[in-house]
């Protein structure tokens, strides 16, 4: 029988809802005070206005749904995937605010884009927006890359046990540190340094590159944020081949390289512990999967003779690879040259490498290398047991900061989470072919939406239908949280329409 | 009356050979177009019309300059002399100098590591760049003020509900 939600359970949500808009609002702080900076009043009084609506909406949500309860299961994935909708909401309103977008939804669109660090944009004249706004459009990669719920995890929640079902619904089920509040402020302490080092390491380079200091660190930390939280998000229209700079290129990969790591690996670095880089499930199959990917773009350019040498085979081949593998979507190609200059093979090597990802409690989307691991694992396993007598006793393990054995249990648990991926793809793409697009061009627009990537072919534009935005903002959404809470408010809203 | 073909054949040289040879010869061509279609470009002579962008990225005696037509931003590889006939480059704060590039399209520059560019031979500044002046949007502003208005009114009335 199904039990219809008690209105008890819906002051609990609204309530914990309510400190995460709150949280978010305070972040809307941070554009204000750039504004100001850059004399830049209208964009400033943009972020005003959406900081007092989110004030105002938070406080409601405080004062009618006030509790001392805590979270339960079901109650924390449910906070987890309506704070993502609301922080679309309420994120878009400076983006539309600036006039740069020609809908609301067109504005939702990049901002869940940018909270779920996908990338795929439908700005208009990005080449003349405010830096206020161009530093939001950033900062909800940085802030949605380690969490919206991390944000309040780390500043404005305290010690409740509720933390950890928010933190788990929001697709980390890793505690680097015993205390889930500790882990989130970790997860902070990377990202700032790694800015810090980011910004400076760009900066200089856009220096050098002929950009004006003030505009060069601005970009720098940009893209930064952009690149560590395998977001994809520029200030100019043209992504990375703005800057018409190999060093740039070099820097973003390895940015984009260090973001799709996994914290926890970030954390044993640090620690002194560098063997771990090495001997981890995760490094070792992202390292093999990029080989294998790029082997198969190269082919592809190599057949099709789009570049001229093999350097700039190379340099374009592995750069959209890796952006597209780490879930980034930086291009230093025009989304159209995909089509024109790449034939089917290579783009079909993108789409793997797209589809596959980066580690798990790491800021980037999709399948995710430790389930890719365990599932070659267990092929492994299998092959060994049907090779080997019937006696013998076969056990497979792998390197994952500490030996783990391969249970079922975890390889049941992989291959769930990787079909759902693989049916989200291909139900994205039935849309994209819906709508009259050829099936490669649809899967790989698709693929890029829902395993939070940001590369584009073309497809992706504001005269797209209403309804395909609509698909891949939902595809974007439910691939960032990894399908558990989204499920969940399914369930919910089933549960409030047929419960008893 | 007969006419003579050889003197309206003259007249007709004369005019052409008055008329500024780009819009004879070299009609700009969109950024779409030339996108779309690099393949049928490339290595090929064209005339590319936007506003300049950004930043002028000095490189030597180079120069790197981004010019957007509305649909695309593309990069122009040019003389650092030429690259100082441009005063105004587009950004929230201005609006750069619209220019008619010509020079030669590469679909995948050996240059410069792949990249689709145009190496520039001439550049024609068709209209000047200005600042733009932002004026307080004064719709904003009330609305802005209003919702602070609501947001003290719903504390002062928290406060009475505490008493």
């Amino acid at each position: 029988m199904i039990l219809k939600p008690r209105l008890e359970d819906l002051k609990i949500i609204g309530f914990y809802l309510g400190k995460i808009i709150l949280g978010l609002a305070f972040t809307m702080a941070v554009p204000i005070l750039a504004g100001l900076c850059f004399r830049e009043l209208n964009p400033a009084l943009d972020f005003l206005i959406s900081i007092e609506i989110s004030v105002f909406l938070g406080l409601l949500l405080l004062k009618i749904c006030h509790t001392e309860k805590d979270l339960n299961w079901m109650q924390g994935m449910i906070v987890v995937s309506l704070s993502w909708v609301v922080a679309m909401f309420l994120g878009a309103i400076p983006l539309y605010l600036s006039g740069h977008w020609k809908t609301f939804l067109d504005a939702c669109f990049d901002a869940m884009s940018g909270f779920a660090t996908t990338g795929l944009v439908l700005v208009q004249d990005l080449d003349h927006m405010s830096y206020t706004h161009n530093l939001w459009r950033h900062l909800i990669m940085f802030l949605g890359g380690q969490g919206i719920v991390v944000i309040a995890l780390s500043f404005f929640v305290r010690g409740f046990s509720g933390a950890f079902k928010m933190y788990v619904g929001e697709a980390r089920d890793e505690k680097i540190l015993p205390n889930v509040v500790h882990t989130s402020r970790f997860i902070w302490l990377v990202s700032f340094v790694y800015l810090v080092l980011g910004t400076i390491a760009l900066g200089i380079t856009g220096i050098f590159n002929g950009i004006k200091p003030l505009n060069s660190f601005f970009h720098g930390a940009c893209i930064f944020m952009a690149a560590f939280d395998t977001g994809g998000f520029s200030p100019q229209s043209q992504s990375i081949l703005y800057y018409h700079s190999m060093a740039y290129e070099v820097i973003t990969v390895i940015i984009m390289v260090l973001g799709a790591l996994n914290f926890k690996l970030h954390y044993h670095l640090w620690m002194g512990n560098r063997k771990e880089i090495f001997r981890n499930i995760e490094t070792s199959t992202l390292f093999i999967t990029i080989i294998v990917a790029f082997s198969i773009v190269a082919v592809g350019l190599a057949q099709m003779g789009s570049y001229p040498s093999a350097v700039a085979l190379f340099r374009k081949g592995f750069y959209q690879l890796v952006s597209g593998h780490t879930g980034t979507g930086f291009q230093t190609i025009y989304p159209q040259q995909f089509l024109a200059d790449w034939n089917h093979l290579a783009l079909a090597g993108v789409i793997l490498a797209m589809a596959l990802g980066g580690a798990v409690c790491s800021t980037t989307g999709a399948i995710k290398m430790l389930r890719i691991g365990v599932i070659f694992k267990a092929f492994k396993e299998d092959l060994k047991r049907i090779i080997m007598p019937e006696r013998a006793l076969v056990i497979e393990k792998f390197h994952h900061i500490k030996e783990v054995f391969l249970e079922d249990k975890l390889v049941r648990s992989a291959l769930i989470i990787t079909l759902a991926y693989i049916i989200l793809y291909g139900l994205g793409a039935l849309v994209g072919m819906f709508y009259g697009h050829p099936f490669l061009n649809a899967l790989f627009e698709s693929t890029s939406a829902a395993a939070n990537v940001g590369l584009s072919c073309g497809i992706t534009n504001a005269a797209m239908p209403a309804a395909l935005k609509v698909t891949y903002i939902i595809q974007m959404w439910t691939g960032r949280l990894e399908f558990m809470s989204v499920f969940t408010i399914l369930g919910f809203l089933i549960a409030a329409l047929k419960g008893k | 009356m007969k006419i003579n073909f050889k003197s309206v054949l003259l007249i007709l040289l004369l005019i052409l050979a008055a008329y500024p040879r780009a819009h004879v010869f070299c009609q700009s061509l969109s950024s779409s177009e030339l996108i779309g279609n690099a393949k049928e470009h490339d290595g090929k002579s064209v005339t590319f019309t936007g506003e300049a962008i950004g930043d002028i990225m000095l490189r030597g005696e180079f120069a790197w300059v981004n010019i957007n037509d509305g649909d695309n931003a593309l990069g122009i590889w040019m003389s650092a002399a030429l690259a100082k006939e441009i005063n105004f480059t587009g950004s929230y704060k201005a609006r750069g100098d619209k220019v008619e590039v010509t020079g030669i399209f590469h679909r995948a520059c050996s240059e410069h590591g792949g990249d689709l560019d145009i190496h520039a031979q001439s550049l024609r500044k068709l209209g000047d760049g200005r600042i733009v002046n932002q004026r307080l949007n004064l719709d904003k502003k009330n609305l802005s003020i209003s919702l602070f208005g609501a947001l003290i009114l719903i504390w002062i009335l928290s406060l009475f509900r505490h008493r």
